[in-house]
């Protein structure tokens, strides 16, 4: 079937060690990581597969790219170290099943802007940004036919990534996009990311939901008014998965004119939701979670952001409530994007 | 001489009264699945004296009367199986008082669940009250009348029990007050007069509730949801005795259904978490998820989902949604919370063998004391045969409920007679007695409790 390409000696040569010594959730010793990685590819037990909380972050530090926290989860699996209770497995293993018929099949034969498992979440691809662009799994009912599965690497669960992602991937390629733009950065990342580390083929070309946004922004220039807003970014897990399309958030920022705030926790240092972490096994989850969240909303607020912006819809659901209860308004990358060409998103009331 | 039309009309008016085909066709049927029957008249009273007046002129003309609150038992208890004339409350709808101190408001019985929630959230956002999982058209009276079980039910138990007095008309037409307006003071308790809990769980048998007096409670600033998950169904009871332990739960159910499919072979608490600060909330949730829970997480059987603030109340109704044609009905029971397992499995089974997706519900009343536990079966209600399988589904769970040592909770006609077949003796005979000094005449909601 599918096989990570790991290569072991990669991290015997590793200078850096960067994965674990930038690890903002491991302690390691100096020097250990490349040693303890090596174990893990070996097939031997390491404090990394029970400590390891899933923020995908080894993926962008690793300066070889090889795959660490593919690899740390392929482990965990085989030695049955899950990461979160039995139940949660088996819930988010459900979670994915379709079961509401099969989608039909549109032909498209160009580019295509692919929902996912967040159909509902259509409000927030409204209006000039995304005339034009077709959009697939627009239907709650039949939405987890395209959904990339790549959650399960929270879960401990790569072999349900590589069972079901073809067949998800077939139903994408029945509609016969040339490009599929991810509204998700996970979906990205699978397709980008995933599939090329474990050999699966992808008939398409992925396109990240901020390459196509600042692309837009770009054609619609005229239409820009300097938004003149101090802005946080909340980074998701996924999109350690793509660091080179994490500049996007930069370059959009700059062209509608929002601040982007001086912070600790970002880019690279940037801090996980929580909403992962929270329900894991190990003692004190809950709380480890909720620090991390205080961390992250206290430095924004010390920044003096006033929005939050998100593009990850779980990292919102986790954080948006407690951003705004601190006074700093939770906002979609896209809702801000079109509020810069003068739209107004759904919910908002714009006073400018 | 009046017809019954004529003096229908006299006593509310010609827009409240009616005997026309399309109107009673609409009072002919519940939305679950009892054969509809159309009532001969339908009646919309404003007042009490406008109540008495019906069940006057209903005994005079030897017809029977069904009081009608929002119409949303599912068990066809407001059906009109005889006909007669069909007494719709609505519009009795004024809420009297709500007295802040002494935590009570008094009520006509036509107010709706959502008329009463969004009446105490503008006028008196610190108090709140037992809101059931029905839908908000659903009467605050009626659910009282069932024994219905709201969202603090876990700790203050059966709505109910909640009651601080009513007025109830009786079927010959006199006005009786219980609780302490019964003596002409406030409607502040129910005690400790001698009990005369006439009404409850009667099925409208008995008279007709016009008003009542029911408790509210502390509403905290924050409320909320936290989600918890396990997939052995043997620790569920333990669970839910753990967690009414802490006393620091407003709401607690379990749960598990096969659609959608996270749900499937899982069993899912929901625990409401109430606090003034997020001090309060901080100290409630560690004594909850990490003290008392965290064994099951760390050892890997239990899974913590999370806190929502906000309150979504359950709604069974979603499972209509299983099948095309949007129906369901769904057998509610009384039940020692050691039984949630056997219920759970059991019921996966009926359902499972009538081809229906199961969906199955504990709700925790009184600290732990009991449960309701339902079991919903989804219809097509353009298809009759998908009706036939769900009324044969409830028919063999309203028999599992007492195979299981449960109570069936609002029985329709079959599960009536179940209970009336097990009934003690004594218990039958003093119940007969009631029904015969009450209702002389025989008028009140026929083919209930028919029988005892």
């Amino acid at each position: 079937m599918f096989a990570l390409q790991f290569d072991e000696d990669k991290c015997l040569r590793c200078e850096g060690q960067d994965c674990l010594a930038k690890c903002q959730y491991i302690h390691s010793e100096p020097g250990g990581a490349g040693k303890e990685m090596v174990k893990i590819a070996r097939g031997e037990d390491s404090f990394v597969l029970h400590e390891c909380v899933t923020c995908y972050g080894c993926e962008e530090y690793c300066p070889m790219g090889n795959h660490p926290f593919y690899l740390i989860v392929e482990r965990q699996e085989v030695l049955g170290i899950s990461p979160v209770p039995r139940p949660l497995i088996k819930r988010a293993v459900n979670l994915g099943v379709p079961f509401r018929g099969e989608p039909a099949a549109k032909e498209i034969n160009g580019p295509v802007l692919n929902m996912a498992a967040f159909s509902e979440l259509t409000p927030l691809i409204q209006g000039k940004l995304f005339e034009g662009l077709p959009v697939i799994s627009t239907d709650g009912r039949k939405m987890f036919h395209y959904f990339c599965q790549l959650m399960y690497l929270h879960y401990g669960r790569s072999s349900i990534i590589n069972e079901r992602l073809p067949g998800i991937i077939a139903t994408i390629e029945r509609h016969r996009p040339t490009k599929v733009v991810c509204f998700h950065d996970e979906c990205y990342g699978t397709y980008a990311s995933y599939c090329p580390a474990v050999g699966i083929d992808v008939p398409f070309t992925p396109i990240h939901f901020y390459e196509y946004l600042y692309d837009r922004l770009t054609q619609l220039k005229e239409l820009i008014r300097p938004v003149g807003l101090k802005v946080a970014y909340q980074r998701p897990c996924s999109s350690r998965l793509s660091p080179d399309k994490h500049l996007f958030v930069g370059e959009i920022f700059r062209l509608i004119g929002a601040e982007e705030v001086r912070r600790e926790y970002v880019d690279e240092n940037a801090l996980c939701c929580g909403g992962t972490i929270q329900g894991q096994r190990r003692e004190g989850s809950r709380k480890r979670a909720a620090g991390i969240q205080n961390r992250n909303i206290e430095d924004m607020k010390k920044a003096g952001a006033e929005v939050c912006v998100f593009n990850c819809p779980a990292c919102l659901q986790t954080l948006g409530g407690m951003v705004a209860r601190e006074g700093i308004r939770p906002v979609h990358m896209s809702d801000l994007c079109r509020f810069a060409i003068g739209e107004t998103p759904a919910g908002w009331e714009v006073t400018r | 001489m009046k017809s019954i039309y004529q003096a229908l009309v006299d006593i509310v008016d010609a827009e409240h009264a009616s005997d026309r085909p399309e109107e009673l066709y609409i009072y002919s049927f519940d939305l679950g699945t009892a054969e509809p029957h159309r009532p001969d008249y339908v009646v919309a009273p404003r007042t009490t004296g406008q109540v008495q007046e019906i069940v006057r002129l209903a005994n005079r003309e030897k017809v029977p009367v069904v009081p009608l609150g929002g119409g949303l038992s599912l068990a066809g208890l407001a059906v009109p199986l005889r006909g007669g004339i069909l007494v719709d409350l609505k519009r009795m709808d004024s809420i009297l008082e709500v007295n802040e101190r002494g935590r009570y408001a008094v009520l006509e019985c036509g107010v709706s669940q959502a008329q009463l929630t969004s009446y105490l959230a503008r006028h008196h956002p610190r108090l709140t009250h037992s809101e059931p999982g029905a839908p908000p058209t659903a009467t605050v009276a009626g659910n009282v009348l069932i024994h219905g079980q709201g969202d603090l039910a876990q700790p203050y138990g059966f709505n109910s029990d909640q009651i601080n007095g009513l007025e109830v008309v009786l079927p010959t037409g006199e006005v009786c007050r219980f609780g302490s307006c019964a003596i002409g003071v406030s409607w502040f308790t129910n005690h400790p007069l001698p009990d005369v809990g006439l009404f409850f769980g009667w099925c409208g048998t008995t008279g007709i509730v016009t008003r009542l007096s029911i408790r509210l409670y502390p509403a905290k600033r924050i409320r909320g949801v936290g989600q918890f998950v396990v997939e052995d169904e043997e620790l569920v009871p333990e669970i839910i005795g753990k967690i009414t332990a802490t006393q620091m739960a407003e709401d607690v159910i379990a749960y598990s259904r096969a659609i959608p499919p996270f749900g499937l072979g899982l069993q899912h608490f929901t625990v409401n978490i109430a606090a003034d600060s997020e001090k309060e909330l901080e100290f409630k949730q560690e004594l909850i998820w990490d003290d008392t829970l965290g064994e099951y997480i760390s050892r890997g059987d239990g899974g913590y989902l999370g806190f929502t603030r906000g309150l979504e109340h359950p709604q069974i109704s979603k499972t209509s949604d299983y099948k095309k044609g949007g129906g369901f009905e769904y057998v509610g029971s009384i039940m020692p919370i050691e039984k949630y397992p056997e219920c759970y499995r059991k019921g996966r089974e009926i359902s499972e063998r009538h081809d229906i997706p199961y969906t199955v519900t504990g709700r925790c009343i009184g600290v732990g004391h009991s449960m309701m536990f339902a079991w919903t079966y989804a219809f097509n209600r353009a298809d009759p045969e998908t009706m036939n399988q769900a009324r044969k589904a409830l028919h063999e769970t309203d028999d599992l409920v007492l195979e299981l040592g449960g109570v069936i909770w609002k029985p329709g006609t079959y599960g009536q007679q179940l209970i009336i077949d097990r009934l003690d003796p004594g218990t039958r005979e003093l119940m007969r007695r009631i029904k015969a000094v009450l209702d002389p005449g025989g008028i009140m909601n026929p083919g209930n409790w028919e029988g005892i």
